[in-house]
């Protein structure tokens, strides 16, 4: 059974909101049509997957133009005609447990008891699931809970599949194997398709039609992939979306090693309760000058080796040393107002280094706590703004930005105080197009400034246009035999 | 780590339906709240520690989970005696009554696993589904929102913030810390709401529950002991003349 979708002059507004999130939207899906919906940040497109999957109700979540319909019903009356697959598992797996997981959605649906566990078995052998019923939900790597995510919606087997940016949080690995398996459960079901996904490339065998919108301009494309992309490629490029195309190129030839800047040796980490170290005996020097690129799966141990490098956790065992200056006392024991004077450190979630009420207050938090006097403060804010473009920004909260905003202010505060050693944890996670040259970009003038530049990245776009020397983690090992870049 | 650890779902106190636990620590508690008398008092301990080989418990899985009971109970004893007058019967039976209500809700919780008190919640005390398993699925974010608050503190560190021995600067960062936790408890618990309305869970229509939880014979028995040794503590108060009515 697949479902027809049917949008006639269709807008939403988010309560409370004053701009529409999506407007004048026509828009007609056929039963069994796999589409790919694209569009820059702010376009609508999570809006519309959430209207159909029944998740707006006016008047309670906000104001409706137009009308859009699921199989000629209203799309809030939808309940199990849609399955809705989100961008992040962690937060939207429900229960502790597999089975449990997967029968959630059939209990919602009344499913009689007799039938739940039979189709929960079904679903879980449909993603190719291997483990026990029992098996804690939380003990999955993302790609597990992503493929557990959709064996929730197998289960149900809605007429209409919603996938938002489903492979967005994952691995490259992890990413590759859930295509596969939403490439194979498509395949043996009739279900009408709608797919968000930023990177285009990849999905593209998933669908057979790609529908560009427009930030309240509707549709703008709509046809066969290979037709939109050769005509409009360049304009969606330019609008920040990622259409299929060469890698970007290098920024510059791999640059020769500066002097080191920070340098560990024989680090181990252990976390409480894991049963295995995150890093497990890891030496590795970040040279000026260089780009530094951080590779390995999820859990590899990435994320924790940059805080590591950046003194924010303590190693079980081995040492970090920063060697191109700084306070006497060993690194890990340097105060906050030290370590932010030397080392500039964003985050992959940009809100959780924002301290401030305004964006310029914001990128002076750095500058004043290492003692610099006001106006020279106020002067390398002023510089900051205009660099990043951020300066029309100036006075508005942090958190109210856009995604690539909040990402443009977290890589201006930490560059704010001129430090040496720059690190960063997938800085062009989740970023659109334009974002990303932007960030490219900003990092290679980072590098030839003469900073040590460390990112931790699944971006192998990333890694071709700008790292000088890449290392590859496993399971919280070095890999010996990974050829570095240049 | 599972969110929520049940480390004597096991034993055999486990096996027991969770409402019938409920039922049995509830027992206990008003059987000692109609009464503040030390006979009462230890007789309920007194058979809670001697059940605790039946229901298949170790001693020392007690203590190691609750040994924070007999500290306060011992703390509270204390005070008592030194600050107010109260004689050291009165002081011993608040004390004992401490722990005997604490000791069987200590022992319930660690018994059963959440979902299996959010079934029983819902097919035995009629709490409503949305309730009982909107809680169970906020539980499951509790992990995630302790990493959140390591992570929250070590971007404060890479901004340069620190308290600087100062302590009023110290609970100003707490607070926004605190602040910016809830924030992420916030933009977590909405987007998993989403995830479970998107699945029907806020449909209106009936709903089944997978996993049944049946009540026993046992369970009866369970609930009709408790209630016996409950009722007969405080019958041989009375008998003794120690039984003091808390009301009236």
């Amino acid at each position: 059974m697949s479902a027809a979708v049917e949008a006639r002059d269709w807008g939403w507004r988010h309560a409370g909101r004053r701009g529409w999130a999506v407007r004048h939207l026509d828009l007609v899906l056929q039963a069994g049509e796999r589409v790919l919906l694209l569009g820059p940040s702010g376009a609508g497109k999570s809006t519309l997957l959430a209207a159909l999957a029944g998740l707006l109700r006016a008047p309670d979540s906000g104001d409706e133009e137009g009308t859009l319909r699921v199989d000629g019903g209203p799309a809030g009356d939808a309940t199990g005609r849609a399955g809705l697959v989100f961008q992040d598992p962690s937060s939207s797996l429900v229960m502790g447990r597999v089975g449990d997981e997967v029968a959630f959605g059939l209990e919602n649906l009344a499913v009689p008891v007799a039938q739940i566990w039979d189709r929960v078995a079904g679903s879980l052998a449909a993603v190719d699931f291997k483990y026990p019923l029992a098996h804690p939900t939380d003990r999955l790597s993302g790609g597990e809970q992503q493929r557990l995510a959709i064996a929730d919606v197998v289960a149900v087997s809605p007429g209409l599949w919603l996938l938002d940016e489903p492979t967005a949080n994952l691995d490259p690995d992890g990413s590759a194997l859930v295509l596969a398996t939403l490439r194979r459960v498509l395949d043996a079901s009739a279900a009408t398709l709608l797919l968000v996904e930023h990177r285009v490339a990849p999905v593209l065998d998933l669908v057979d039609r790609v529908v560009v919108l427009e930030p309240g301009g509707g549709v703008v494309a709509d046809g066969c992939p290979t037709a939109v992309f050769a005509r409009q490629g360049r304009a969606l490029r330019a609008a920040g979306v990622w259409a299929p195309g060469p890698a970007p190129a290098r920024l510059a030839p791999p640059r020769p090693a500066g002097p080191p800047v920070v340098v560990a040796e024989g680090v181990v980490v252990d976390y409480p309760l894991a049963e295995m170290p995150a890093l497990d005996g890891v030496d590795v020097t970040a040279y000026g000058g260089q780009v530094l690129a951080v590779t390995g799966a999820n859990g590899s141990g990435k994320s924790t080796l940059a805080l590591v490098l950046a003194s924010l956790l303590a190693t079980s065992a081995g040492r970090v040393r920063f060697v191109a200056g700084g306070p006497a006392r060993p690194y890990a024991k340097w105060r906050p107002r030290d370590l932010v004077r030397w080392v500039g450190t964003v985050f992959q979630e940009p809100e959780h280094q924002f301290v401030a009420s305004t964006v310029a207050a914001e990128l002076a938090v750095g500058p004043r706590r290492t003692g610099m006097a006001g106006d020279a403060s106020a002067r390398r804010v002023g510089e900051l703004l205009d660099r990043l473009g951020l300066v029309a920004l100036a006075e508005a909260n942090p958190f109210t930005l856009s995604g690539g905003e909040k990402r443009r202010l977290s890589v201006a505060t930490a560059l704010a105080t001129d430090p040496a050693l720059l690190v960063l944890d997938e800085p062009t996670f989740g970023q659109d197009a334009c974002t990303w040259d932007e960030l490219a970009a900003l990092l290679a003038e980072q590098r030839d400034a003469g900073r040590a530049v460390v990112v931790v990245t699944h971006d192998a776009d990333l890694v071709g246009a700008l790292a000088d020397r890449q290392i590859r983690l496993s399971a919280g090992r070095l890999e010996p035999s990974y050829a570095p870049v240049g | 780590m599972p969110a929520i650890a049940a480390p004597l779902a096991g034993t055999r106190l486990g096996r027991f339906n969770p409402a019938a636990k409920l039922a049995g620590a509830a027992i206990v508690m008003v059987g000692l709240l109609v009464t503040a008398d030390l006979v009462t008092a230890s007789v309920l301990l007194g058979s809670e520690l001697l059940a605790l080989p039946l229901a298949g418990i170790p001693l020392r899985a007690v203590l190691s989970r609750a040994w924070p009971l007999p500290v306060a109970a011992a703390g509270v004893a204390v005070a008592n005696l030194i600050a107010s007058d109260a004689s050291r019967a009165t002081t011993a039976a608040i004390s004992l009554r401490l722990l005997a209500i604490a000791l069987p809700g200590v022992l319930v919780f660690a018994s059963t696993d959440a979902v299996d008190l959010a079934d029983s919640l819902v097919q035995q005390l009629h709490v409503p589904a949305r309730f009982a398993y909107g809680a169970l699925a906020a539980l499951r974010l509790l992990p995630l929102l302790s990493a959140q608050w390591a992570t929250i503190h070590r971007a404060r560190r890479a901004r340069g913030i620190d308290a600087g021995g100062s302590a009023l600067s110290a609970v100003r960062l707490f607070v926004s810390a605190v602040y910016a936790l809830l924030i992420a408890a916030i933009r977590h618990g909405t987007r998993l709401a989403l995830a479970m309305d998107s699945r029907g869970f806020d449909s209106r229509g009936p709903r089944t529950t997978a996993r049944i939880q049946r009540v026993r014979g046992a369970d009866w028995a369970l609930a009709g002991v408790v209630l016996a040794v409950a009722g007969g503590a405080n019958a041989l108060a009375v008998v003794l003349g120690t039984w003091h009515p808390l009301l009236g």
